[in-house]
């Protein structure tokens, strides 16, 4: 009964806290600023991510660097005994365009379907949606983070040395990595609401997105030579994961022309651009994926307006 | 006094889907199919609400109360107009709908905590209060899917009454919990009042807005039909109920049945606290009806002090006028104004075929020294 109530005790003053406003549209830099404060909810949604993907499992995390090793083991197995495709030391070529393939991967298998399945959350509580895509990714960024350390180990047991004055340009790579997925997983998760195919579509667009990247093969030593003399080069590097994988196959891999260890061929396995192409190209991908990224964002606000009615 | 909630030219509208497919190969094959019907859940909503008020937002299912708050927690967007918020917000609109079932209840505290918006260093602040409001400590490292329905929304409800926010939005989550825990819920509430944070409690229950709020405002068909004093507000919403009810009411019983007045043999309203009174109350009719006769009286601050027997008080009408006659041998109230709400129900008293809200205000004079609401006589010596 407010009539009946003690004095009220005074609280602080809002009179000095500007408005937040709530209206049809959002320009793009409010829902970037929106994101930012919301950032302490994403790395919360990355754990119970990545906890709850290990719980009630007895290895618990161990299992995010016992996978990768094993694959790893396994590949050595078949690649060094079954499949001898003469390129020396092909595990640590497949297994550093792997690393950057399975961040892809795994960021958009979770994150296509993320809205639809988090429906009751979208539904009841307010935060920037895109949240639970970028949440997905996180994840993906720390799994991608353990196999590199894999592949390091991989690296200092073998005793095969990086090209550490390549290292460099690396980080520049995985951001262009990291922006281009975010976008994707940022406007599938929102597409997905309206085209639930998309889950099953995805899967096959992985498949087939997987070979047109020189993840199992060398662009190189296969491919490289009919599309230069077709003119359709520029084709193939319009998939922005292939400049990033040839960029983490240079640094681990780090020969591009090596001896085969079953004839006496001589394979061109990576492009030999001079360091100042890699680091022009990747710098250049970076700048397009940050503007995808933006481009994301506001395709995203505008399907993010009928979610309610679509969930 | 600041506004802390601005709600300007609000209007939302849906696209209703008939019969639209949600599938690839069914959208390729049938471009056009299903058509699209356009349904405005509100239309150009416009009110404030300051520090320190505590406002109810009443509406029957669909009216679009919580479209609008969705709106004001920003779940939605509204189709035109704008919503302006100062501080902090937490809402109470699903009880645990943040929560991941697989984590512990700890973990969960946290990331709910993250989801309405406050930092870690702030939950880590109030974290035993949490435990302690909602009473699962031994639970509280539990995977919350083994937990009851009611320990979660306990957990859920203790989390967003105990971040400390300036504005705290309710819908009709206060129905949760067993009794006490209710009336802890209601404390807190109270609470919050008395610290001058600002509520909005969404609710088709009359009772709960006549005790909590100050100001109520009554939403229909997406539209603000009334924005007042709790009191003047209900009476327009239970009248509207009365309309609407008409409306769909096809055996035309409603139509037929109006409380026309209420009168007393003097004419006069006051009375002497311990003193009897006589209403006279007119009813017109067209067709006969036979149903009962209820009577409820309110003080002005919202609390019911009474409310006859809805199936022991029969009554018959015949068409024309009908004259009943509420007889109180000896009114114990003290001091104060009080209001009548008069009605008929059907025989088994479960629907409301006519009713008219604050039909007449008594005033209570007292003379006594005994304070509170009624006077008990009390004898009190020592043996």
């Amino acid at each position: 009964m407010s009539d009946a109530s003690p004095a009220r005790i005074e609280r602080r003053s809002l009179e000095d806290d500007a408005f937040r406003v709530v209206s049809a549209r959002a320009s793009l830099s409010t829902r970037l600023r929106n994101l930012w404060a919301r950032r302490e909810l994403l790395t919360s949604l990355i754990t119970s991510d990545i906890r709850i993907k290990y719980k009630n499992s007895a290895l618990g995390i161990l299992w995010s660097m016992l996978t990768p090793a094993l694959f790893l083991a396994i590949y050595y197995v078949v690649f060094s005994v079954f499949l001898k495709n003469g390129i020396p030391n092909f595990v640590i070529y497949l297994f550093s365009g792997m690393v950057v393939w399975n961040m892809f991967q795994n960021a958009l298998n979770a994150a296509t379907g993320v809205i639809v399945v988090r429906a009751g959350l979208v539904k009841k509580v307010s935060f920037p949606r895109e949240i639970l895509a970028l949440a997905n990714v996180g994840a993906a960024v720390v799994y991608f983070v353990i196999q590199v350390g894999v592949l390091g180990l991989y690296l200092l047991a073998v005793g095969h040395a990086p090209a550490w004055n390549y290292l460099w340009i690396l980080p520049i790579a995985f951001l262009a990595l990291y922006f281009f997925t975010a976008s994707v997983a940022i406007v599938m998760s929102a597409v997905t609401v309206y085209l639930r195919d998309m889950e099953h579509f995805m899967a096959i667009i992985l498949q087939l997105w997987f070979f047109m990247s020189p993840v199992v093969y060398s662009y190189e030593n296969s491919i490289a030579a009919p599309l230069h003399r077709h003119g359709l080069a520029w084709l193939y590097f319009m998939n922005p994961i292939t400049l990033i994988m040839l960029t983490f196959q240079r640094v681990f891999y780090v020969a591009t022309t090596v001896h085969s260890t079953t004839s006496a061929a001589v394979l061109k396995i990576l492009p030999t651009w001079p360091m100042s192409t890699y680091f022009y190209m990747n710098i250049g991908l970076l700048g397009v994926m940050i503007g995808l990224f933006l481009v994301s964002e506001m395709v995203f606000g505008r399907l993010e307006g009928n979610f309610e009615s679509e969930l | 006094m600041t506004t802390v909630i601005d709600v300007e030219g609000v209007s939302k509208q849906f696209k209703i889907h008939h019969g639209r497919h949600q599938s690839l190969k069914e959208r390729l094959l049938h471009p056009k199919s299903g058509s699209t019907e356009v349904f405005h859940a509100l239309r150009d909503i416009n009110f404030k609400v300051d520090t320190n008020e505590t406002v109810g937002l009443l509406g029957h299912n669909g009216s679009g109360k919580s479209t609008l708050l969705k709106c004001i927690c920003g779940v939605l967007q509204p189709t035109s107009g704008a919503i302006r918020l100062r501080g902090s917000l937490a809402a109470l609109l699903e009880l645990g709908a943040g929560f991941q079932t697989e984590l512990s209840g700890r973990d969960n505290v946290y990331l709910y905590g993250a989801m309405l918006g406050f930092s870690k260093k702030m939950v880590d602040g109030i974290f035993d209060d949490v435990v302690d409001f909602s009473e699962i400590e031994q639970f509280i490292d539990t995977q919350v899917k083994f937990y009851s329905s009611g320990m979660y929304v306990r957990l859920a409800f203790a989390v967003a009454v105990n971040v400390d926010p300036d504005i705290l939005v309710v819908d009709e989550v206060l129905a949760v919990g067993d009794e006490r825990f209710q009336a802890k819920c209601i404390d807190r509430i109270q609470t919050f009042q008395n610290e001058g944070r600002s509520i909005l409690l969404v609710t088709h229950n009359a009772d709960q807005v006549r005790s909590i709020c100050d100001r109520a405002i009554v939403l229909e068909n997406g539209r603000m039909i009334a924005d007042g004093p709790t009191h003047e507000s209900l009476r327009i919403f239970r009248e509207h109920l009365m309309d609407s009810a008409t409306e769909h009411d096809h055996s035309g019983v409603l139509a037929n049945i109006s409380i026309d007045s209420i009168t007393t043999p003097s004419g006069s309203f006051d009375v002497r606290s311990g003193a009897g009174m006589h209403f006279d109350v007119n009813i017109t009719t067209q067709t006969a009806y036979s149903g009962n006769f209820v009577m409820e009286i309110f003080t002005r601050g919202g609390l019911l002090v009474s409310r006859s027997d809805a199936k022991g008080s029969p009554v018959n009408l015949t068409p024309g006028p009908n004259r009943i006659g509420i007889d109180l041998p000896q009114i114990p109230l003290l001091d104060g104004v009080y209001d009548v709400n008069v009605g008929v129900v059907d025989p088994h008293g479960n629907t409301v075929v006519a009713w008219k809200e604050q039909a007449a205000s008594i005033q209570v004079t007292y003379d006594g020294r005994e304070s509170g609401l009624v006077e008990m006589g009390a004898s009190i010596r020592q043996q």
